[in-house]
């Protein structure tokens, strides 16, 4: 029986981790890094027990408590502050991960129709499920030895080794959890695509529903853990059962399915296109509507994040005499009107991604051999990459607007004296033409050297640096000006430089030329 | 009158050149077989035809106009189906179909219907869900649903079955007796020779022969093995005779087409007792030719 169900399935678990021993490397390193560097920052930052008292106040809302989770806020430790800080954001990346590995290793590999192959070797039938999920196993189990021995070594007072043990053991568990609903999710989709947008689907909204209710699984057993407090290990261990429950229901789907099938059946589409898929315009937006729509939503939730923030700011500093001194100097802005700039140079930087990604759209279905069906009929290059453009320029707008929007929406719930719309969408907007350059570079680049559009991230990551690191570092004002982002009038504390959207503008203009010339007058991959 | 008129075509990637000089001319209202093996040029001429690609030097026309220059105004007249049909995978089949229709400017609702029941695809499956056959079928109903006046076909049957293939077939033939213009490349020599007028075949970027059938069959040659109850001497030297083998029993050989009637009145002589033939393949055809320009070198 032990034979028959798991033939072969140690073999295959090398297998995996041989062919994606560099991606577990990346997304294990890069997991601890992120969590070993908080302690250290939050211990400057709050240096005092005065300070991170200060702080505990300010995280005395619902709000917060929505975003992050409870905690022992009458002893606000350092310890108890990285796990409140912290320990969610780092679940739900540890989620991401697995949720991304899992589909990986199961549904891709039907889909490509290696399992075929696998199976047709003297190897169990559940053996690539189980072989997946024991490396998976693996990796959590490393990833969250990791971040327990190196939270420890950082060797704060608060933060002791059963603590340590327990954070690490508590993210590892979550990864489990996530890994074993992906495996059902593979069992129930039938494509790889459709197994990770259900999965991310069931991740996100137990992250909101735990948000109304303290308890709902996952996350609100994650946050019931408290390393560092409560050291609840009870917590972690329903995680871990609660996973290996979720994996048994997946061999038990698994055993009833034929290879390459799933229990939820594709839906047949349409026979006949609709008015709107009739141009390279809306094949555009029909090849990028799920990225837009999710990219509109995510815009609007992280802005509504920051707004929520602005409240409590304003509370924090009305309850300083020290800092409500301070700002006296300036009555004509109120503090948070100070940081709106920031926060929208933020949101536009991250806004600017998704119009990127609309434009390098048109890149990707060259490098899929895509264009020839379509420039083989009555289109025109310049029509074509216009569209793309298009879509790009709208969706910079759009992510712009929904930044205003939901940043606009939370403050005016969360503080007393709330902005104007127009305020923050003026804010907002002013990087509209920052946005337009980069969408200008990657056209350019898609004409000129369409292999090498990738460079474009590494320029906008550059802007991030010297946009939300600058004031830190105190760069020189010509690295900041080396970005387009640089040229962006910080509404609404400073007046309205027009004569760089001049430039910017023209140096757009430039660029969208030379892309469109290129791409008129060169071969196309094929 | 030329349909498409190719001159001293040459397109250089790097250091590779692709194409070489080529010419290339199809008539109004014919079927002309485009034939080589991989690599020689096909897909690189059809390319070029289709203004992907940027020929380096020489001219290329259809219906007489510039090829890169004028490529939309002539796609508005043709269609083209690639021999790999890379579609979305999250549109499906009756979509693409109308996509490409409204993309071409033309649309004809009884014609895709009719072509979809033939061809058995179902319009409402996503791409993704697609094999390579069905996927082809997709290309192929949008191109005979089209108006087109010439078709554009590279190696439009590689992935169906024999039945579809059939299909395909009579689709050419129906397209033809239109009066429309058929360019079919193809490395498959009985699909060729069924449904062609004129065939051209590419050889290193070059078309290095070109005519009807008919005029290329000199060039065939039957592949034969013998025996006889009198022995044969001197076979080798008989005209028309090539690559003379004995084997165990009898001999093997090839033999010219236009010479087999000599040939078998002299075989018979020596009283057949067995006699196999196989027809000329494409490639005993790019043999013989690789030979002859081997031996024209040595020369």
């Amino acid at each position: 029986m032990m034979k028959g169900n798991f033939a072969g399935t140690l073999r295959l678990s090398r297998f995996i981790m041989r062919q994606d021993r560099w991606r577990y490397v990346w997304w294990i390193f890069g997991i601890v890094a992120m969590t070993i560097v908080v302690p250290p920052a939050l211990d400057q930052l709050y240096p005092t027990e005065q300070d991170r008292e200060m702080l505990a106040e300010t995280m005395k809302n619902p709000v917060m408590t929505a975003m992050v989770g409870p905690a022992d806020l009458t002893h606000y430790t350092l310890g108890v502050m990285v796990s409140h800080q912290m320990l969610l954001m780092t679940g739900i990346a540890v989620a991401i991960m697995n949720i991304l590995l899992m589909a990986r290793h199961t549904r891709s590999q039907e889909e490509e129709g290696r399992a075929e192959l696998l199976h047709s070797l003297p190897i169990a039938r559940n053996s690539q499920l189980t072989a997946s999920m024991l490396v998976l196993v693996g990796v959590n189990l490393l990833l969250a030895l990791l971040i327990s021995i190196g939270l420890y070594s950082l060797s704060f007072d608060s933060m002791n080794w059963w603590g340590s043990f327990l954070y690490g053991m508590a993210l590892g568990a979550i990864g489990l959890f996530f890994a074993g609903v992906t495996a059902v999710c593979a069992q129930l989709a039938e494509s790889s695509r459709g197994a990770v947008g259900l999965s991310f689907a069931v991740m996100i909204s137990t992250y909101l529903l735990r948000a109304g209710a303290e308890s709902v699984p996952p996350f609100g057993w994650l946050t019931k853990v408290q390393p560092y407090s409560e050291n609840n290990g009870l917590a972690v261990i329903a995680l871990v059962v609660g996973s290996l429950v979720i994996y048994f229901l997946s061999i038990i789907l698994h055993a009833k399915r034929d290879l390459g099938s799933g229990f939820l059946p594709s839906r047949s589409g349409r026979a006949h296109a609709s008015v709107l898929l009739r141009n390279p315009l809306g094949l555009a937006w029909r090849l990028e509507r799920t990225a837009f729509i999710s990219w509109t939503i995510g815009m609007l939730v992280l802005a509504m994040s920051y707004g929520s923030v602005l409240g409590d700011l304003e509370n924090f500093f009305r309850s300083n005499e020290m800092f409500a001194s301070l700002i006296v100097a300036d009555e004509n802005s109120s503090l948070a009107l100070q940081f709106l700039p920031m926060l929208m140079s933020v949101l536009a930087l991250i806004g600017t991604i998704p119009a990127l990604l609309a434009i390098h759209k048109l890149a990707g279905e060259e490098r899929r051999l895509r264009l020839d069906i379509i420039l083989g009929r009555a289109v025109s290059r310049v029509k074509l990459l216009a569209a793309f453009v298009a879509l790009a320029l709208i969706s910079g707008l759009l992510m712009l607007s929904f930044s205003a929007l939901g940043l606009w929406l939370a403050a005016k719930v969360s503080m007393d004296e709330p902005f104007a719309f127009q305020t923050v969408l003026q804010a907002s907007l002013v990087h509209f033409p920052a946005v337009v350059v980069m969408i200008a570079i990657s056209t350019c680049l898609i004409g000129v050297a369409p292999r090498a559009t990738g460079l474009v991230w590494l320029y906008l990551f550059y802007g991030f640096l010297t946009a939300y690191l600058g004031g830190l570092f105190q760069f020189p004002e010509w690295m900041e000006k080396l970005s387009p982002y640089g040229y962006v009038s910080k509404l609404p504390i400073e007046q309205m430089n027009w004569l760089y959207v001049g430039r910017l503008l023209t140096m757009a203009a430039v660029l969208l030329v030379s892309g469109f010339n290129r791409y008129n007058n060169r071969d196309i991959q094929g | 009158m030329n349909v498409i008129e190719m001159n001293q075509v040459t397109k250089v990637f790097g250091k590779h050149h692709a194409l070489d000089g080529l010419d290339l001319a199809v008539k109004s209202g014919e079927v002309f077989g485009f034939i080589g093996p991989n690599g020689a040029g096909k897909s690189t001429t059809i390319r070029v035809l289709l203004g992907m690609l940027r020929a380096t030097n020489g001219s290329a026309t259809i219906f007489g106009k510039d090829v890169w220059r004028d490529a939309v105004e002539i796609h508005r007249r043709i269609a083209y189906v690639p021999g790999d049909v890379n579609l979305w995978p999250q549109l499906t089949g009756g979509e693409v179909i109308d996509l490409f229709a409204s993309l071409q400017g033309q649309m004809n609702e009884r014609k895709r219907d009719e072509l979809l029941a033939r061809f058995q695809l179902d319009p409402t499956k996503k791409c993704r869900t697609y094999s390579k056959g069905n996927r082809q079928k997709v290309a192929l109903v949008a191109a005979f649903a089209s108006d087109a006046e010439l078709f554009l076909l590279d190696e439009p049957t590689s992935g169906l079955d024999p039945l579809m293939e059939n299909i395909f077939q009579q689709c050419v033939a129906e397209v033809k007796a239109e009066g429309k213009t058929v360019l079919l490349s193809s490395h498959i020599l009985s699909e060729v020779e069924k449904l062609c007028d004129r065939v051209g075949i590419i050889r290193q970027g070059r078309l290095i022969e070109c005519g009807t059938l008919n005029e290329l069959r000199h060039l065939t040659r039957m592949r034969l093995t013998v025996e006889t109850r009198v022995p044969i001497e001197s076979l080798a030297s008989w005209k028309g005779v090539h690559s003379v083998e004995q084997t165990n029993t009898g001999w093997a050989f090839q033999a010219d087409a236009d010479e087999m009637e000599a040939i078998m009145r002299k075989l018979s002589e020596h009283g057949i007792q067995k006699i196999e033939s196989a027809s000329p393949t494409l490639e005993d055809l790019f043999m013989r030719h690789y030979e002859e320009t081997v031996e024209s070198r040595k020369a």
